[in-house]
């Protein structure tokens, strides 16, 4: 188990690196001179002269990296060329309502998509798999945008049960947090149900014909345990890693449910940042959407060992 | 031929294990199952006894419908299957018993082993929780109880350093250990009747002695009924006391083993005892021999000999009619039955 988490952790970390490395360059090769783009509507060879000096340009690449990795370090990703705040101040607010979100959105997917499969399952070739196939049909097929903007004209402008927009701290006001969440949550978690549902149900049908359940029930086990017991626990080594695959997906997802709902998160942060071209939040947004990438596999990894025995023991996912 | 049969180590332990009261009784069971391509009869009016502490083998090559019988027993067949027939277990009806009652008998008086020991255990779950589960569903025990019998048990199977095994997953024991985990976990609750179907045809050769060998003490000194299913001739002559020979779902002949390997009378039965190889050669040398023709996948079971198409000794009368299974009283002998109409031994024998 050690020697697997540290080997998991190494890899890691290397990817960590080359990710760096990958958005330093990246946004480098952004159409424009970035002096250009930090200069507005300023075209004078001197400003620019200046600008360059000024965020070191002129640097070679090696150095600049080297800068720009030993900031990142000390939490320091340079300030927003717009708004002249610092972009870790702009992450502190904006990062929280999308974690918060995709937290909740995950849980919805969860419960919904791994429920909705497991009686799909079961009552193979009945009315409740022919509901459930086809909500997982309508689930994947609904764009977010129409969903939400849905959800808006039913559920908050036409009987106002809930907010159309805006955001509370969690820590201002719970409920209202929650209240202004639920939406956004259900919209977002609504394409990754379908998709989770899709997978336990087939990793549960899997799992209902192997030999082991054949003898749960030879040893008298009534259904309840066969299946909610003996079949899930293997089926969730595959659900496990559909959701990590997916977890990129929801990432994108939040952006645009963020921008219907008007959330003050990490997506509308970075689609601004993407159309005013300020080279310093992208660095920072993307620098922190690949970490949270290698943080979210390193995490699915470690939930595999522990569902399933043979990872954790032998460290060679089967 | 008949000289070439090997030592048969069940004959012996018949009469000693013999009440003369059978645990498990199975009169006429049928099973038919409804499928996409119309109904297939899979077993066709199947008889038998065993007696406490008695091996019963049943043997016949693939599709003969053995398994298919070993899971009606216990009512584990899918919803397809049609079960009509008998089988009382002590005096139980598990035809046609509810779901509830059934998984009340199964794992406690009426136990199963199968096949594959490499995929028949739950590979997520430790061998000694999968032991504990089962006595904990029946007996009522507390975990701490159920743990130190599960220890308990691994030991009676011959597990070494069963302390530590016990918190083990299958993966990290060998096939032949699963298998002893499974017999560990089927004999948990001390069942009447264990039902094994082909416990060691998975196996690797040395393993397979082990394991009958285990399977075969145990249930004399337990006095568990075996039902064995294989169509390994040499494990039948290794451990059962009595034979049942199934072809197409019927029973087609059956007797005590060593009388079986002396005087087969179905030509199903000396056709399989054709394979036999010397004593001395047994387990993965001793398969069925390859008959020429294949089991039919019958939809209705024809007034005929099923065997007929495949038959050297097939007459009309074969075709038009079928033969039933006759006793054959023999005095100072157990009963030996056979359903056939010009029986292999009947020149030399009467
Ligand atoms: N679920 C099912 N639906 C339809 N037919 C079935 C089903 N299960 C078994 N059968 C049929 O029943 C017959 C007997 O099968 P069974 O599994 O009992 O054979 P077997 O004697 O155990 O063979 P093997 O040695 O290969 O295990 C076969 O013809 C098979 O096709
Ligand atoms: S009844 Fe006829 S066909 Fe069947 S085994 Fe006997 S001789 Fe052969
Ligand atoms: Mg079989």
């Amino acid at each position: 188990m050690r020697s697997y988490l540290l080997s998991r952790l190494w890899q890691s970390a290397v990817t960590l690196v080359l990710a760096t490395i990958v958005v330093f360059l990246g946004v480098r090769a952004l159409p424009g001179d970035p002096a250009l783009a930090f200069a507005g509507e300023e075209r004078d060879p001197a400003s620019l002269a200046a600008i360059r000096a000024k965020y070191g340009f002129d640097d070679s690449l090696l150095l600049q990296y080297w800068r720009f990795v030993s900031k990142s370090l000390t939490g320091d990703l340079g300030r927003s060329t717009r708004t002249n705040i610092p972009v870790t101040d702009m992450l502190a607010s904006a990062l929280p309502v999308t974690i918060e979100l995709s937290a909740l959105a995950l849980g919805v997917a969860i419960v919904i998509g791994v429920g909705a499969g497991v009686v799909a399952a079961v009552r193979r070739g009945r009315p409740a798999e022919w509901a459930a196939n086809a909500l997982a049909l309508l689930g994947l097929s609904i764009p977010n945008f129409w969903l939400g903007l849905m959800a808006i004209l039913y559920l908050s402008v036409a009987t106002g049960l809930f907010p159309a927009s805006g955001f509370v701290s969690f820590f201002e006001d719970p409920i209202s947090n929650l209240h202004h969440l639920v939406l956004p949550a259900v919209v977002l978690g609504t394409g990754l149900a379908a998709v989770v549902m899709r997978q336990t149900r087939s990793s549960m049908l899997e799992a209902l014909g192997a030999d082991y359940i054949r003898t749960a029930r030879a040893k008298g086990l009534g259904p309840q345990t066969v299946i909610g017991v003996h079949a899930l626990r293997n089926s969730l080594v595959v659900v496990v890693t559909i959701l990590g695959l997916q977890l990129g997906g929801l990432i994108s997802g939040a952006v645009v449910t963020e921008r219907i709902f008007g959330l003050p998160g990490f997506g509308k942060m970075t689609l601004d940042a993407v159309f005013q071209r300020d080279y310093p939040v992208i660095q920072g947004v993307v620098l922190v959407t690949a970490t949270a990438y290698i943080v979210i596999n390193f995490l699915v990894d470690l939930t595999y060992s522990l569902i399933d025995p043979r990872i954790r023991l032998a460290g060679v996912p089967s | 031929m008949l000289g070439s049969q090997p030592q048969t180590g069940g004959g012996k332990n018949a009469a000693a294990a013999s009440t003369g009261r059978p645990v498990l009784s199975v009169r006429d069971l049928s099973v038919t199952f409804r499928t996409e391509e119309g109904s297939v009869s899979a077993v066709d009016s199947v008889s038998f006894d065993v007696e406490a502490g008695e091996v019963l083998a049943v043997v016949g090559e693939s599709g003969c419908g053995k398994s298919v019988t070993a899971m009606s027993l216990g009512g584990l067949l899918p919803r397809s299957a049609t079960v009509t027939g008998s089988v009382l277990l002590e005096g139980t009806e598990l035809v046609g018993a509810s779901d509830r009652q059934l998984r009340g008998i199964r794992g406690d008086d009426l136990a199963y082993i199968f096949q594959e020991p490499m995929t028949s255990l739950n590979p997520v779950f430790t061998v000694g929780r999968q032991i504990v589960e089962v006595l904990r569903l029946h007996q009522g025990v507390s975990a701490r109880a159920a743990k130190s019998r599960a220890v308990e048990l691994l030991t009676l199977v011959g597990i070494p350093s069963p302390a530590r095994r016990v918190d083990e997953y299958p993966h990290q024991l060998s096939g032949g250990m699963r298998q002893r985990v499974m017999i560990a976990m089927a004999l948990a609750c001390g069942p009447k009747v264990l039902i094994a179907d082909e416990p060691t045809t998975a196996l690797d050769v040395t393993v397979q002695a082990a394991i009958l060998d285990l399977l075969r003490d145990l249930g004399k000194r337990l006095g568990t009924a075996i039902v064995l299913i294989t169509h390994d001739l040499g494990v039948v002559a290794d451990i059962a006391d009595r034979v049942v020979v199934m072809y197409a779902g019927r029973i087609v002949e059956t007797a005590p083993t060593q009388e079986l390997f002396d005087a087969p009378q179905h030509h199903y039965t000396t056709g399989l005892l054709g394979a036999v190889p010397t004593a001395g050669r047994r387990a993965s040398d001793g398969r069925l021999q390859e008959i020429p023709g294949l089991v039919p996948v019958l939809t209705v079971q024809p007034d005929a000999c099923t065997f007929a198409e495949r038959c050297p000794a097939a007459s009309d009368r074969c075709r038009t009619s079928r033969p039933p299974l006759a006793p054959e009283e023999n005095p100072g002998r157990t009963v030996h039955r056979f359903a056939c109409w010009h029986p292999a031994g009947s020149e030399e024998d009467r």
